[in-house]
């Protein structure tokens, strides 16, 4: 089928940070920072034609440095954060910032997608405010609270997680309040992500093996699971539609998936990887849609049916709506649905360090791979169609 | 005569003493008289012709005529002599004759003369005795006639004494009966009684045999309370109770309270017994927390009490107090006792009962009840009732015997209680004992199989712990020694760390000995001489469903699972198991998959000559599992091993200030560190897995130093990425670059080689390197340290992996991911690298 065929896109940097466009709902849009020591930094506007099966790029200049983590947010489509480095007198910090991307990139850089040496003026972000975090340490990431107003934002700096309100069009950041990990050694957050659920109060950082739960409101630690995985856990996901599920990945090239009300044992646990598994993602629509980016340079794209947020619900839709249709209703309870791994994408030939759903369409995705290709794939026709009928 | 003539005429003169000629002469005077009626046929032969001179119409004339007419002269003078000669010796015939009989008359008539006289005396006498006769005749009719009288009177009289006797019999039967209730003759006194009951019922209008009538009841009523209170007592023996259930039977006792009284006094014997049973189940209170700890420590415990001790066939009573069984009767015993007391009295009962009861010739009107079956029918419950209880006593005691130690006393015990039932069986066809007592047989065989899975199964726990303590102190002497003869085998004293094939050996070994010797302990239920072997179950379902299923499969099923919780257990809680250990275990379960299985099985169905009714598992579907076992054994190792040395890389990558460092003289110890511990490795699973095939070795790189690795090649390799190009140049090469290499699966799946395993070793390693030097920020002497630590690994790496160029490609792209990471990437001089690596 030509239109499942992955649509693949290089840049001429090496990148690890890949976003979708999380304000936008109409077009297919993403997000890549690239990491370059010796040039300047870019992000690249990726827009996919989701009709023509058509690529289209603009890039904006990041000169603050390599990008590490990009996130874009939940109100206000322009605006981005970043986390890179910046090295000075042989120093170097990673460094929080919150960018406008300027309004006429859209019309911009369009006409020459495939020639950026030659783009003749690339645009430079707008900076907002630097998430100062000096006396914090270096900043892993930046989390937006989801689907929030845009005003509040989650930075992690080695061992302390610091909620900033954004004021005055986000051109203000302060810190409204910071929790900080106490414990021998030097400990440092590797990941987090900030709840949709509980009125988003809730945060979970990784910090080595443990996977840790924040009540926001106090900022103190609720939950702790040890040795969550082997090895070092590398990204966390909340479940968009069960509000205790918890999806992690790490070092030990499994995939774990948590009820953090029972943390002793994982709910369920992948291991298709192998090599360790840099990102997990949950779709935001059907959760039961995992996807998983691996340093094996493999994409994995599971169906967890068995402990998504609807497994049989559209059973219990189709019986009230089709009573007549018995067989089919007895076809459909009889195969019970099983979790599977839908796909494995091999397109990719050095380490995949990010995987992000199309915040417009869920049955598209992107991955990155630290080459700088980005790879858009879709989920295979006919799950599509098994899951929305 | 011209016949005869002519017969006679051609031989010589017949001489007289002939007796054929005698005879012939009589035949021819009897001819000749017409005496004889043989001659009629010649005679009507030769009737006719009267020329026959011995015929009767003989015509001299016509035989003249005849003559003269026929014969010459000669002939005629001939015939004349002849003839003449004939009638010479016929008159000299009959002279004889004549004077022979003459003789013969003259004495016939002398005894008639004297027979004449004999006859007149005789008849003399004769007138004389019927003379005698007749008075005879006339006295007897005179003395009848006097006689007559008193004749009838006698007659009379003796009848009447008859009478008289029978009715003293009567008067005196009441003091009889007492009499014979103080002798206690109870026998004589039932069958008097009964003799008399009859007549005294018969009579009993008459007010004196009504009174004789009852006082023999009250008599028979008194011997009867005797008769019961003998029989209630129990203390009398069975041929007593015999005798007084048959009289009492006589005694119109109702049968079905006779055999519930005897069934009833035999239960109270009985259950003595099954007291005394029950008695020796309960253990003494000194024993009883001891007697439940499970006797399966045994070998752990035994270690540690006698560490040095090299019999590792049976406990040692002396040392393990709840081991020894001296306090308590062995299982063998208590069902000896069983039998012996409660089986054969039970026997003994039936036996009796039946006698008494059921086999009993049936007289008058105690057949018409049907006793027989009652009484059947009361005894098969008393019996079901007491083997019930019987059983559920052995049972418990069969329940206690957890001991594993010898397995003969208990098959020896069981077919002692099956052969007994045997007993019961033949008495009493038809009951459900012995089949119950089959049932309980085949439960204690399928427990004791159970118990056997379990003992082998703590066995193999035992065996792996101490392996794990042997890996863990290889260094304390003492300790493997102690292991060596806890496995049976002979004490690895020479050397102080047993070493891994040994104790895969030993290991291994005592397994083997283990599975063989629990075999032959459970081969006993089927020995020839066990009476219940032939029973189907034993034939079939033990064999192939007990045994081969739950005992060995399991175990091996058992072995395998075990061995793949090692992996999953230790993976996550940070790699409890040693790895030393996995190795072993993945070698041990390769073993199995490719002989031990087999051959324990084919031991198996050998043994027990299992035929497979239903269908069994089969051998290469165990084989798979230990495969697949020993397969993800050997990746776990894999795994942990390159973990450990993952984890040296990571902390020295991620620990470092690679901007800041200085220039390299050195390589990092980290690095000596890891070549080190892949040498050791390296070691370790050559001890125990093959060498593996290589890929062919470059030319150079066959070559023992690295000196001689091409520098210009080396050069070559890493140029591109060390000069700071274009960022298109860099990902152009090295995308064809990785275009044609394979894609490298790091935690894939290894082969049962060393180097297989050893590559998959070093590509988790290297792989972890890649990584963390990509989230590292380097400057330029990061860079060049870095430059040197790959080269030194490049020196050392390469001769464990099958395929040189996996190590050549991994460092490269480490060097290469560094040199993206530089700040200021100015690479080191390829030769002062390898000065610097030379130097150690």
């Amino acid at each position: 089928m030509e239109d499942d065929a992955p649509v693949i896109y290089g840049l001429e940097f090496q990148a690890r940070a890949l976003t979708s466009q999380t304000a936008e709902s109409d077009a297919i849009r993403f997000l890549v920072g690239t990491q370059s020591l010796k040039f300047d930094n870019q992000i690249h506007i990726i827009d996919f034609d989701d009709e023509n099966n058509i690529i289209s790029k603009s890039v904006l200049q990041h000169q603050a440095g390599e990008i590490w983590h990009i996130s874009a947010s939940p109100a206000d489509k322009a605006v981005l954060t970043t986390c890179y480095n910046k090295t000075s007198e042989s120093r170097v910090v990673t460094c929080g910032a919150v960018w406008r991307m300027p309004p006429e990139w859209e019309s911009g850089s369009h006409e020459s997608p495939d020639d950026p040496h030659n783009s003749h003026n690339p645009q430079n972000l707008e900076l907002l405010c630097h998430l100062d975090n000096s006396s914090h340490g270096n900043a892993s990431c930046v989390l937006w609270e989801p689907m929030g107003d845009g005003k509040h934002v989650i930075s992690l700096a080695d061992n302390h997680a610091l909620l900033w309100d954004l004021t005055e069009s986000s051109t203000q950041a302060t810190i409204s309040s910071s929790a900080t990990l106490e414990g021998k050694g030097q400990l440092k957050f590797t990941a987090g992500k900030w709840s949709p659920h509980h009125n988003c109060t809730q945060l979970a950082t990784a910090n080595d093996t443990a996977i840790r739960g924040w009540d926001l409101r106090t900022m103190s630690q609720i939950y702790c699971i040890e040795n969550a995985h082997g090895q070092l856990v590398r990204d966390l996901d909340f479940n968009p539609n069960k509000q205790y599920y918890l999806a992690s990945c790490g070092d030990d090239c499994k995939v774990k998936f948590w009820d953090v009300r029972n943390i002793n044992e994982p709910v369920k646990t992948l291991e298709e990887h192998s090599h360790w598994v840099w990102s997990v993602r949950f779709n935001h629509s059907h959760d039961q849609l995992v996807l998983t980016g691996s340093s094996d340079s493999r994409v994995i794209l599971s169906n967890m049916v068995s402990i998504s947020s609807e497994p049989f619900g559209h059973l219990v839709d189709d019986d009230d709506l089709s009573d007549g249709e018995d067989n089919h209703q007895d076809e459909k309870t009889q195969e019970p649905l099983q979790d599977s791994i839908i796909s494995t994408y091999e397109e990719h030939e050095d380490s995949v360090y990010a995987v992000e759903w199309s915040s417009a369409d869920p049955w598209l995705f992107a991955s990155l791979s630290y080459d700088g290709r980005l790879v858009i794939n879709r989920v295979p026709r006919a799950l599509k169609y098994h899951i929305l009928l | 005569m011209d016949g005869d003539i002519n017969a006679t005429a051609p031989g010589t003169t017949p001489p007289d003493t002939d007796p054929a000629r005698k005879r012939r002469v009589h035949g021819m005077l009897k001819l000749y008289y017409g005496l004889n009626e043989e001659g009629k046929t010649v005679d009507q032969a030769e009737s006719m012709d009267p020329c026959d001179i011995n015929g009767p119409h003989f015509d001299p004339e016509v035989y003249l005529n005849k003559l003269r007419r026929e014969c010459s002269l000669g002939e005629l003078m001939d015939q004349e002599t002849c003839m003449v000669k004939q009638i010479r010796s016929l008159d000299s015939d009959m002279q004889t004759l004549v004077y022979e009989n003459y003789n013969k008359f003259i004495s016939a008539t002398d005894t008639i003369r004297k027979m004449k006289n004999d006859f007149k005396k005789m008849e003399d006498e004769m007138d004389c005795l019927s003379t005698n006769m007749a008075s005879i005749t006339d006295f007897s009719a005179r003395i009848s006639g006097t006689l007559q009288d008193q004749h009838a009177q006698i007659t009379k009289l003796s009848g009447v004494h008859t009478l008289l006797r029978k009715l003293q019999f009567l008067f005196e039967l009441p003091a009889r009966l007492n009499k014979c209730l103080e002798l206690q003759a109870y026998a004589q006194a039932v069958s008097s009684h009964r003799r008399a009951r009859c007549v005294l019922q018969q009579y009993s209008h008459m007010p004196s045999f009504r009174g004789i009538q009852d006082d023999c009841h009250a008599i028979m009523d008194k011997l009867a309370q005797e008769l019961r209170q003998k029989f209630r007592d129990g203390g009398s023996s069975a041929k007593d109770l015999s005798e007084c259930v048959e009289l009492l039977l006589q005694l119109d006792e109702p049968a079905e309270e006779l055999c519930d009284k005897f069934l009833s006094h035999a239960q109270s014997r009985l259950e003595a017994d099954l007291l005394g049973l029950e008695a020796e189940l309960r253990p003494p209170l000194s024993y009883g927390p001891t007697a439940v700890t499970d006797p399966y420590t045994g070998p752990a415990h035994r270690l540690s009490v006698e560490p040095t001790a090299g019999s590792p066939t049976g406990p040692s009573s002396l040392n393990n107090p709840f081991l020894s069984p001296s306090s308590r009767t062995d299982i063998l015993e208590f069902i000896d006792r069983g039998c012996n007391e409660f089986v054969s009295s039970l026997c003994l009962v039936i036996a009796s009962y039946q006698e008494l009861f059921v086999n009993r010739p049936q007289e008058g009107e105690l057949a018409s009840k049907n006793i027989p079956q009652m009484a059947i029918g009361k005894l098969h419950a008393f019996v079901d009732a007491l083997a019930t209880r019987y059983f559920s006593l052995v049972e418990r005691r069969i329940q206690e015997e957890k001991s594993v130690g010898d397995n003969s006393l208990l098959v020896r015990a069981l077919d002692r209680f099956h052969r007994r039932l045997q007993a019961v069986a033949k008495l009493l066809p038809g009951s459900a004992v012995p089949s119950q007592g089959t049932e309980i047989v085949v439960r204690a065989a399928r427990e004791r199989i159970k118990q056997y899975l379990a003992a082998l199964q703590s066995f193999y726990l035992n065996s792996l712990t101490d392996v794990r303590q042997a890996l863990a102190a290889p260094r304390l002497g003492g300790s493997s020694a102690g292991v060596g003869s806890h496995l049976g085998g002979p004490a690895t004293g020479k050397e102080a760390p047993a070493s891994l094939p040994e104790l895969l050996s030993t290991l291994s070994a005592s397994i083997l000995n283990q599975i063989k010797s629990v075999l032959a302990s459970v081969h006993l239920f089927t020995a020839k001489d066990i009476t219940f072997s032939n029973k189907p179950y034993f034939k079939g379902d033990f064999c192939s469903h007990g045994v081969r299923e739950s005992l060995v499969v399991n175990f091996i099923k058992f072995v395998c699972q075990s061995s793949r919780q090692f992996c999953e257990s230790a993976g996550d809680r940070g790699g409890s198991t040693p790895p030393a250990l996995l190795l072993l275990l993945s070698r041990l379960c390769l073993d199995y998959e490719t002989s031990t299985i087999t051959y324990i099985l084919t031991l198996t169905d050998e043994q027990f000559l299992v035929q497979h009714h239903s269908p069994v598992t089969a051998v290469t579907a165990l084989c798979g599992e230990a495969r697949e076992a020993a397969q993800k054994l050997l990746n776990h190792y894999v795994k942990v091993q390159g973990l450990i040395i993952s984890q040296m890389l990571r902390k020295s990558v991620e620990t470092r200030d690679w901007v800041n460092t200085i220039e390299p003289r050195n390589v990092r110890a980290v690095m000596k560190r890891v070549v080190e511990d892949t040498t050791s490795i390296d070691v370790q699973v050559g001890l125990l897995y093959e060498e593996g095939v290589r890929k062919a070795h470059s030319s150079d790189s066959s070559k023992r130093t690295f000196s001689v690795y091409s520098s210009s090649r080396q050069q070559t390799r890493y140029a591109p990425s060390y000069t700071p190009s274009a960022p298109m140049d860099t990902n152009l090469l090295s995308n064809i670059h990785k275009l044609f290499s394979e894609r490298v699966e790091i935690f894939s799946p290894v082969e049962f080689n060393k180097v297989s395993v050893l590559t998959g070793i070093i590509k988790i390693s290297l792989k972890t390197f890649l990584e963390c030097v990509r989230l590292r920020t380097f400057g330029r002497y990061g860079l060049q340290q870095i430059q040197v630590d790959c080269h030194y690994l490049q020196m050392y790496l390469w001769r464990f992996v099958s395929d040189e160029n996996l190590v050549h490609f991994l460092l490269d792209e480490i060097v290469g991911s560094t040199a993206h990471r530089c700040l200021d990437p100015a690479p080191m001089e390829q030769s002062v690298i390898e000065v610097i690596c030379e130097r150690g």
